[in-house]
């Protein structure tokens, strides 16, 4: 793909953004930062027609409602027991405007089960788990928002699980933009890594304070050794002015298993890169996507699953319901490389258009190289099923609570596959509330 | 109870319902019978309100109301109910939480209060056994995967828990056994009342065997041509519809 580094007005943002990152970098001398800031600064931001970013205008968006030139405002939110997960007990790290806040978190499981630090922390104590794995996963050669991120993040965690640790609380990590006083711009990045058998559930979820224009950009990189079981739970419900990217890379080991769950329930614009390393035999990957769209929200996932070795098993869901003028994008990559044998990969994403302004553009790509395996996908784009409407209308239920009943349906196959009840019962709450469902 | 009078209607450009007349009294049984493509499921679903029609012509009062003037919705909630010829499926939505919306709803729309989970158990219970239909297949998800005579047979459960007072069976004994058929017809028959009424659509003479008419009339290029007793059907079945088709051409 050739370079596309034009930028869509005469604003030069890309060199903003590196002021902008260069103002708050620590330590200049950091090798893997200066050599990110050189990779974005060559890159530029994704210009509208790159074939990955065509339906999705972050970059535009990014010039027309950001200025970057406000300092980093100290947090003013002083209570935010309004964003957290009502019911689940489990470890809170909250991070407000991309800074960590340890007044607002707590650790509760005990130290043979999970192991938490500051990402800074351990990789400035040359931590040898983490320079193993930290920014060996994310692409950040040819992903300018990637290599912002690497350049320039401010804080973030280092998670570690012991081998056959059984963390039986979740962790949750709240990403707060507090954006009353002024834009916010947070840039974070995360390193996980599940040890041999054990098992971890993790919950990304984000909110915002304030009317203000807010940007995060969040890499993740995650591995997931033999025998590991990792449930990953990403939840956007943020009715503020949410522009973010979101990059997460999972790289599994043989025997492996990773469910993950992405609900983009409101923000304006969400990009979301989530991709599965399956790098070993015996893995079996879920990917589980919902988006349920009002207003004038943009959601973009764009999902990979490699298939780097044999006898590995993928599937992925992914339903969306766009309303009003809202769009939807889903691109799902999957490659089976040669020696990936006897591979089983599957693919599905439904969705139903609510109105003539919503929108949804899908993509399936299947690059396959191998010649004994399995592998199917399918889109569908539709309306509402008039003829089950009718039939729920004929038993003299309402129109209001007929779309509910069916709208809500076609959501409870996502819903249905959560694996934690606390978080099942918060989703489903929030899903019966956008439906307005009384039944 | 209900009173048609020369109804017309149309779906597209092409106009299917040519003046449908047609009396049906509390407590009485009606068969429309009629060749395919006579109209006669256009007449059950214009009559329940589906939209795709068009009517152009012609009134229905129901129990003294305009019904041409009421939503889908309305007109089940004033007492009338269409048992599908084709139920549709729906994942997702299990029988029992379908049921409860609507006979709640419904009770809303005459000033009852909601059956709280108990006493709908138990209505649900009682009228299960009516139809000799298994709870196992109300838990699952409304239709998916059942089979034709589970299909009706929910249908007639439906009919059972929303008690109307006039019941249109839309070709009901198509593509059910003997013994689904006899299944379905007693739960109809348990269900008649002198208040309530049912018009039967069917092609064939069998179901009327077991749901008995009143009256038999036939449908035929979008008009009643021919009106009886149950006899009627008998010589259909006997003589097929060639006859009355015969008779439709001279007049």
């Amino acid at each position: 793909m050739p370079e596309m580094n034009l930028a869509t007005t005469d604003k030069n943002i890309a060199s903003e953004i590196s002021t902008f990152i260069q103002r708050r970098l620590a330590e200049p001398s950091d090798s893997v930062r200066a050599a990110a800031l050189e990779t974005f600064q060559r890159l530029g931001l994704p210009h509208p027609k790159h074939e990955e970013y065509k339906y999705t205008p972050l970059t535009r968006e990014l010039e027309n409602k950001f200025t970057f030139q406000q300092p980093a405002t100290a947090p003013s939110l002083k209570d935010v027991t309004q964003y957290l997960i009502p019911g689940v007990d489990a470890n809170i790290l909250v991070f407000i405007n991309g800074m960590y806040s340890s007044s607002h978190s707590r650790i509760v499981s005990p130290a043979s089960e999970l192991n938490v630090q500051s990402l800074e922390q351990a990789l400035a104590s040359k931590d040898a788990l983490a320079l193993e794995h930290f920014n060996q996963h994310a692409d950040i050669r040819t992903n300018a928002f990637a290599a912002w991120n690497t350049a320039g993040w401010t804080a973030g965690v280092f998670i570690r699980v012991p081998d056959r640790a059984t963390v039986s609380k979740p962790v949750i990590l709240h990403y707060i933009n507090d954006a009353s006083a002024a834009e916010v711009i947070a840039v974070n990045r995360n390193l996980i890594a599940l040890g041999k058998g054990s098992q971890f559930t993790l919950v990304e979820k984000f909110d915002s304070a304030g009317a203000g224009n807010h940007f995060t950009n969040l890499v993740s990189e995650i591995t997931v050794a033999e025998n590991a079981c990792l449930d990953l739970y990403s939840i956007r419900n943020d009715n503020g002015n949410r522009y973010q990217f979101a990059q997460t890379d999972i790289h599994q080991k043989n025997s492996s298993r990773v469910n993950t769950y992405t609900f983009d329930l409101a923000g304006r614009l969400l990009r979301t890169n989530l991709h599965l390393h399956l790098d070993g035999e015996g893995i079996e990957s879920h990917m589980y996507g919902l988006y349920l769209l009002t207003g004038n929200t943009l959601a973009d996932n764009h999902t990979v699953v490699d298939h780097k070795k044999a006898h590995s098993f993928s599937n992925e869901l992914y339903k969306g319901i766009m309303d009003e003028s809202s769009k939807g994008v889903f691109n799902g990559k999957i490659f089976v490389r040669p020696q990936a044998q006897k591979t089983n990969a599957f693919q599905a994403n439904r969705n139903i258009l609510l109105s003539d302004k919503a929108a949804v553009n899908t993509k399936p790509q299947l690059e396959i190289w191998a010649d004994d395996v399995k592998c199917s996908h399918g889109c569908t784009t539709g309306q509402l099923d008039e003829e089950a409407m009718f039939y729920l209308r004929a038993r003299g239920i309402s129109r209001e609570a007929a779309r509910a009943m069916l709208l809500y349906a076609f959501s409870g196959e996502v819903v249905d596959k959560i694996g934690h009840e606390g978080i099942k019962s918060y989703i489903d709450r929030a899903i019966g509330e956008r439906f307005q469902k009384n039944f | 109870m209900l009173s048609i009078k020369n109804l017309q209607a149309k779906i597209d450009d092409n106009q299917i319902l040519k003046g449908i007349n047609l009396e049906v009294k509390e407590g009485e049984v009606h068969a429309i019978m009629g060749p395919n493509g006579s109209g006669k499921s256009t007449l059950a679903s214009v009559l329940a309100g589906r939209e795709e029609f068009e009517v152009v012509e012609g009134s229905v009062q129901f129990l003294g109301k305009d019904l041409l003037a009421m939503s889908p919705e309305e007109r089940a909630r004033e007492g009338l109910f269409m048992a599908f010829q084709y139920p549709v499926e729906i994942p997702g939505v299990s029988t029992i939480n379908f049921m409860k919306t609507a006979v709640n709803q419904m009770r809303a729309h005459r000033g009852q209060p909601a059956l709280d989970a108990v006493s709908f158990l138990s209505l649900m219970k009682e009228r299960m056994k009516l139809v000799e239909i298994d709870q196992s297949l109300l838990n699952r998800a409304l239709n998916e995967g059942f089979s034709g005579g589970e299909k009706k047979r929910n249908e007639i459960f439906q009919m059972a828990m929303l008690e109307p007072r006039l019941a249109i069976l839309d070709e009901t004994d198509s593509g059910l056994d003997i013994d689904a058929l006899r299944i379905v017809s007693n739960g109809v028959n348990k269900l008649r009342t002198k208040n309530n009424a049912v018009i039967v659509v069917t092609h064939y003479q069998r179901l009327l065997e077991y749901i008995v008419p009143d009256f038999v009339h036939v449908l035929y290029k979008g008009k009643i041509v021919k009106s009886g007793t149950k006899e009627l059907a008998l010589e259909l079945e006997a003589k097929g519809y060639d006859w009355i088709k015969d008779e439709v051409a001279i007049a």
